[in-house]
């Protein structure tokens, strides 16, 4: 199965990445000589065999709801791009 | 007594005990050492005025109980420290400054050492040259054309220069053994759930795990021993019974039963491979280990398969970088334009082509065909592990298909690039624990690697064949140092 480039635009939508022809066009050479790669694993019968998503596979460790650390709401907004002290701020999504 | 920067970190936590170093004299030699090599460009970020200031404060009052009393320390750029720049060699994190530390590192500063600074490394951890990261290539101290390795590239450059006593890398699907392997160094991977992922850059969650990277065996016993901890803060983290690793190290490994996975001889294995294999089973042999042959049959389906995995759990954990929540953003039309935007300027190359490649393995209708696929597979290779663990103690392989490529080399063919890691990703994939120790030398004067693979939580083991066999190895490399500045 290939990848042709109306699929690589598409991925690219999804991922939130915009991309010029001349990266998509690259991409669509790499990512299908990497899917050619991968397509391998269909060698495999894996039918009855039960999907692993962790090695660590015990149930997850409940815990109370509670606050540990002070309040550094400042600190962590320091980090965004767009100065202010109470929020974060993205461009205008309501008109 | 020999040069200050020549001594291991056994040792010179031995030094500083015994007041025969104090923690300025050893920080003051990394950082005028450190100083002179940027020519590597292992630094990201440097702390050298903090770290004389905190080494002055631990002369002043110095507490000699901690397991690595005043020890300056440079750790890969992955970790997050408080207050202090932590970027993952991403141009999207490059103004990012956490409010928390990583519990792996807390673990480094509580026990005494001392932040020297942080290390270069592949972008987001993705990539087995050190050529993908934001702030350029990192050159290795073993020839100036040879990538050091990666992802854990600057920590595995610095480690052989002699600018760090040791260091912490992480390893996803061989970023600290790779690395290792290439610059003649010691570097361990612990079992899933030994050391916290808390406060590291996420790249792939079920595969990531931190770990020592040492001029020798028994200092990685030393660095895990401080490393390793049972942390709330990560939810796949394991509650069990740490051992004073450093403590516990042995040579005795009388009657342990060691497997070579035929699998493992691919095709086109060069001679020094092999050959650097041979010598490892006869050392095992002379140790009074007994040599296994063992199958592990679906191990050429590991790359494939990680290659689904890992970017598939990246594509989700780079979510979070939108141009909203850390420092970079390239504004946009509307909201979802900024997003599209940021992140194309914000990431690299090789973290796209990643994330796209989860995306796609994610997206409706390829799910099950890849992802759910890739996870089958994924538990037929623990499987495999888990048959061969009945009859053996412990797996030797060679840690990577070759010596370190050439800087530019393989940077434009993604496949060749990924199958660097061909013996390291099995490991990561079944969650065990691996260690890469020096071995020999190629033709060209470069160093090879074995590895060590164990079962889960048996890092006690791995690390006492590694020791048995260091001894036998009795590896020299000599370093010339061509990249320093007067």
């Amino acid at each position: 199965m290939s990848i042709d480039l109306k699929t690589v635009k598409h991925i690219s939508k999804l991922s939130r990445i915009s991309l010029d022809e001349e990266k998509a066009k690259k991409l669509e050479t790499d990512l299908n000589s990497i899917f050619k790669w991968i397509e391998q694993l269909n060698e495999l019968k894996t039918e009855n065999i039960e999907p692993l998503s962790s090695i660590v596979e015990t149930k997850l460790r409940l815990r109370k709801d509670e606050i540990k650390s002070k309040n550094i709401r400042e600190e962590i907004l320091k980090n965004s791009p767009d100065e202010n002290k109470d929020f974060f701020v993205v461009p205008k999504v309501v008109e | 007594m020999s040069n200050i920067i020549d001594l291991s970190l056994s040792e010179l936590v031995s030094n500083i005990k015994n007041k025969k170093i104090s923690s300025n004299e050893a920080t003051s030699a990394y950082v005028e050492r450190s100083k002179k090599s940027k020519n590597l460009n292992t630094y990201n970020e440097e702390t050298f005025e903090t770290a004389l200031k905190k080494a002055n404060e631990f002369d002043s009052k110095p507490d000699f109980n901690k397991k690595l009393p005043g020890v300056p320390i440079a750790v890969k750029d992955l970790f997050c420290t408080k207050n202090i720049k932590t970027t993952a060699s991403s141009k999207i994190l490059n103004n990012f400054i956490p409010t928390y530390e990583s519990t792996v590192t807390q673990n480094l500063w509580n026990d005494g050492s001392i932040l020297l600074g942080k290390l270069n490394c592949d972008e987001f951890a993705m990539g087995s040259s050190n050529e993908t990261s934001y702030f350029g290539n990192v050159t290795s101290p073993i020839d100036k054309d040879l990538v050091p390795g990666g992802s854990s590239g600057g920590s595995a450059s610095a480690l052989a220069a002699k600018l760090t006593p040791a260091t912490i890398g992480t390893d996803t699907g061989g970023s600290i053994r790779q690395p290792a392997s290439f610059t003649g160094t010691v570097g361990l991977k612990p079992t899933y759930g030994s050391c916290s992922r808390y406060g590291i850059v996420a790249f792939a969650s079920s595969l990531d795990q931190a770990g020592p990277m040492t001029r020798n065996v028994k200092d990685s016993a030393l660095l895990l021993e401080v490393m390793s901890s049972f942390d709330n803060k990560d939810s796949t983290s394991v509650d069990f019974k740490r051992p004073m690793y450093s403590k516990d190290l042995s040579k005795d490994i009388k009657g342990k039963k060691i497997g070579i996975p035929k699998e493992y001889r691919v095709d086109g294995m060069s001679e020094e491979i092999e050959k650097l294999w041979e010598d490892g089973k006869k050392y095992l042999k002379d140790c009074g280990a007994e040599i296994i042959d063992i199958s592990l049959p679906h191990t050429k389906f590991a790359l494939p398969t990680y290659y689904i995995v890992a970017p598939a759990e990246a594509s989700s954990n780079l979510a979070r970088y939108d141009g909203v929540k850390y420092g970079f953003r390239t504004e946009g039309d509307n909201l979802i334009d900024m997003y599209e935007k940021t992140r194309s300027a914000g990431f690299g190359d090789e973290v796209k082509r990643r994330i796209m490649i989860g995306t796609y393995v994610l997206s409706s209708g390829y799910y099950d065909a890849y992802y759910l696929k890739a996870q089958k597979v994924r538990r037929l290779i623990k499987n495999d592990f888990s048959n061969v663990f009945q009859k053996v103690d412990a797996i030797l392989t060679p840690s990577t298909p070759s010596s370190a490529f050439k800087i530019g080399e393989k940077s434009n063919d993604p496949v060749s690039m990924y199958l660097n890691d061909i013996f390291t990703v099995p490991v990561n994939l079944a969650g065990l624990p691996g260690i890469s120790i020096p071995a020999g030398l190629d033709k060209k004067g470069y160093p090879l690697g074995l590895q060590i693979i164990g079962k889960s939580f048996d890092e006690q083991n791995i690390l006492n064949i590694a020791y048995s066999m260091e001894d036998k190895i009795n590896f020299k490399f000599n370093l010339k140092e061509w990249w320093m500045n007067e």
